[in-house]
């Protein structure tokens, strides 16, 4: 992959700099068979990414489940190590980083999770949850100390600081979701990744979360690296959007070039399958139905890896894999016949409204 | 007019528990006709599955007190022996779940067992109901389908596995589908096939159906018709239009403006709905949405609001105790962009 994926930043006029930078990423989880549990294949999750993040951006990772969002995110962490590629924070590699080095890049980058109802301990009570990464460094070892910066955090993320010694059982998802914003705070973490993080919150309470998380975005300068399946609240909360499709990424741009101006049919398909809460705008929508279920991750088809399900496909699509370049409108999308906006306006009808 | 194909009156299910009496639903009204599609939409916990599985009599529970009327096709579901329902069900009713494996049993063959339920309700061959299956099956989008019948359920992809139980229920061309949160647990590239799906079986046999959802924008690509369910009620009920273009109660306001949209502006502020539903045993007093509601006044926690007609809006109704004419302006300034907070003092002196 040629272009590096920050000059999709048209929209955004003060070049920032990057905070990682990420080149030819690939984990493959082996898979065993037989007596002797030879390999026999591997279940391709991550297979071959290249991308920035640009320091204070919100950059969003959306896709079908399966296309790998999670791995790329537990990659970046650090949380496993990957099979290859270069993954580096403020310039230093970090692929490969082990022990001491690694427990010390756990203070610059926090994940927040998806289920608020298991990633909490239900016999901790909340200030000692919110505590546990002070614990872990050796932070704050003056117990009055501890308390009031689990006060502040509890504060921050709008939970009562006097209720620092209930249980998770007693709050409800959204407040729940917010003790795991504060855990992840703790550290001062530069960079956040926040996976799935209002999918089990109902609409009302979600609203509440994805507010918290942008007005600490911006108030803390946080780097937030954001996964949803949801395209309408990726568009809400992201500068930059990367989509992914079988452990590529297979289009990234600005949310306002994204949503305006898709260019990978298979992100069009995307967006055409967000059902609309506007009457007037579905009924002028031909929805686009994609045939067929995701290829199995295995076995990608070789190519263009979209070519099996994608309505435009031509013979070069089934042999030659299209590289991620820039396109009309600054998109970077691997695509050899990218959507036109005529194409792009009859299936989804709310991008004219959305000014790029 | 001819009558409509279900007719639910004053339908009240109150389960006895140890913690006390749960008001899981509590006096809701509603009808559909055949062929259209009604959408009911809420928190969780509001009622909108309890109110369907009800109408399946699927909540004969000995907790359950339940009062009021179904009428289904003239025939009143409530008194109509368990052994009758039955019949009913799986042949002129037929539900969809969030979860298909709460419905195809993981030992036999999918083809099977849509097979069984054709044998159940019709006097046909153990062949015929096969073919059936198979013709359901390829109906459904399932590539192959004389093979795949053969497999078992785990050897579908989720979203298959939602088509296949999408065929079982339609096998037998009922006249009602219930589909409760069909599309939840998949992508949205599955979703669009499964709503796709339904539609075009809709518009071909004219079959009723009722969709339960969280999802505000799958009602809107769905219903012709949308009931607003908050804490075992209905507060707002009218046509998909008006819900979106008009809506008069501010749970319905709270709901609109806590949603992402990829039809509005980028940085437009989500509005939350303050707080959290009530719990259905001890419900708030007056208006049960008083708590988190905005606008409220004195006499709102004291003065249980009914659903009442919107004077020169044929089918909208509305429970709430502003005057029509002040939630229209409160409806007006939201759309501008006034906070809730904001709009109270000078268009809620009005109200007083
Ligand atoms: N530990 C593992 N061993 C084997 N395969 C794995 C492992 N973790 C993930 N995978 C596989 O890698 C692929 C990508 O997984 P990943 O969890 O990143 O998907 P995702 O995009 O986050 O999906 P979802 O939205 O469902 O969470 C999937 O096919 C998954 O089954
Ligand atoms: N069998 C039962 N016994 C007691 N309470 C029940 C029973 N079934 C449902 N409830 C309660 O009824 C309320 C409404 O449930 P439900 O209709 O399932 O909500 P939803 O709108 O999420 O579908 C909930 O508070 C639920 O806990
Ligand atoms: S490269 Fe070909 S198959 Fe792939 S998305 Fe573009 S048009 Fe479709
Ligand atoms: S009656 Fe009062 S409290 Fe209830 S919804 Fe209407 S304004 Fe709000
Ligand atoms: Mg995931
Ligand atoms: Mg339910």
């Amino acid at each position: 992959m040629s272009v590096s994926a920050s000059e999709a930043t048209g929209a955004n006029p003060v070049a920032r700099e990057k905070i990682m930078e990420v080149e030819g990423l690939f984990k493959h989880f082996p898979i065993h068979a037989g007596f002797f549990r030879r390999q026999v294949g591997a279940v391709k999750a991550v297979d071959g990414v290249s991308f920035d993040v640009l320091r204070g951006e919100t950059l969003g990772l959306v896709g079908e489940s399966g296309c790998g969002k999670s791995t790329t995110a537990r990659l970046l962490l650090r949380l496993m190590e990957p099979t290859d590629g270069s993954i580096k924070f403020e310039g230093r590699e970090i692929a490969g980083v082990k022990g001491n080095e690694l427990k010390a890049l756990r203070r610059e980058m926090q994940m927040i999770f998806q289920d608020p109802y298991s990633s909490l301990n239900p016999r901790k009570t909340v200030g000692s949850i919110i505590s546990d990464p002070f614990a872990i460094h050796g932070m704050h070892k003056d117990a009055g100390e501890r308390k009031k910066a689990v006060q502040e955090l509890m504060d921050i993320v709008g939970l009562n600081p006097e209720h620092y010694n209930r249980y998770p059982h007693e709050f409800s998802g959204g407040q729940r979701q917010r003790i795991g914003v504060a855990r992840a705070l703790a550290l001062r973490p530069k960079v956040i990744v926040a996976d799935e993080p209002v999918s089990a919150l109902d609409v009302s309470i979600q609203a509440q979360v994805l507010n918290l998380l942008r007005d600490l975005q911006r108030e803390l300068g946080l780097t937030l690296i954001f996964i949803a399946h949801d395209l309408s609240v990726v568009r809400h909360m992201c500068d930059r959007v990367a989509v992914m499709y079988l452990g590529r990424i297979v289009e990234l741009a600005t949310s306002d070039q994204l949503y305006s101006h898709p260019r990978m049919p298979y992100t069009g398909a995307l967006m055409s399958a967000v059902p609309v809460a506007d009457p007037r705008l579905a009924a002028a929508k031909k929805r686009q139905v994609l045939v067929g279920d995701v290829p199995s991750p295995t076995n990608p088809p070789p190519g263009c890896r979209f070519h099996t399900r994608c309505w435009k496909a031509q013979e070069v699509c089934r042999n030659e894999d299209p590289p991620l370049v820039a396109k009309d409108g600054g998109n970077l999308a691997a695509c050899h016949f990218p959507l036109s906006d005529a194409e792009v306006l009859e299936r989804v009808p709310s991008a004219r409204n959305v000014n790029g | 007019m001819a009558a409509p194909l279900l007719e639910v009156e004053n339908l009240q299910v109150h389960f006895e528990t140890e913690d006390g009496l749960v008001k899981a639903v509590d006096g809701i009204s509603y009808t559909v006709d055949r062929g259209q599609t009604l959408g009911i939409v809420g928190e969780s916990g509001s009622g909108k599955s309890v109110s369907s599985l009800t109408v399946m009599g699927l909540t004969r529970a000995r907790n359950a007190r339940i009062t009021g009327t179904v009428r289904f096709d003239g025939k009143d579901l409530l008194g109509t022996s368990e052994e009758d329902m039955r019949q009913i069900r799986g042949n002129d009713i037929a539900m969809i779940f969030q979860d298909p494996l709460s419905s195809l049993h993981p030992f036999y063959k999918v083809g099977a067992q849509i097979a069984e339920g054709v044998q159940a309700h019709r006097d046909v061959s153990k062949a015929q109901a096969w073919d059936r299956a198979v013709e359901m099956l390829s109906l459904v989008g399932i590539p192959e389908p004389r093979k795949r019948a053969d497999a078992y359920p785990h050897e579908f992809s989720g979203g298959m596995r939602q088509r296949a139980m999408i065929a079982m229920a339609l096998a037998n061309d009922p006249k009602l589908l219930i589909a409760d949160e069909p599309t939840t647990a998949l992508d949205v590239t599955v979703q669009a096939q499964i709503l796709e799906l339904i539609e075009r079986l809709q518009s071909e046999f004219d079959t009723a159906v009722v969709v339960i959802t969280h999802d505000l924008g799958v009602v809107a690509e769905m219903a012709d018709e949308i009931a607003v369910m908050y804490a075992g009620r209905i507060v707002e009920k009218a046509n998909t239009d008006t819900i979106f273009a008009a809506p008069e109660h501010p749970y319905t306001w709270g709901l609109l403006s806590s949603i992402p949209r990829l039809d509005a502006p980028r940085d437009e502020e989500l509005v939350p709905i303050a707080g959290r539903p009530p719990s259905l045993i001890n419900l708030p007093g007056g208006c049960s949405f008083h708590p988190r509601c905005p606008y409220v006044r004195e006499a709102h926690t004291k003065v249980d609001p009914e659903l009442k007609p919107v004077p020169g809006a044929p089918g909208h109704e509305v429970a709430c105790l502003l005057d029509s004419s002040v939630r229209r302006k409160l409806w007006s300034e939201l759309r501008s962009g006034v906070k809730p907070a904001e709009a109270r003092s000078d268009v809620m002196e009005e109200a007083r």
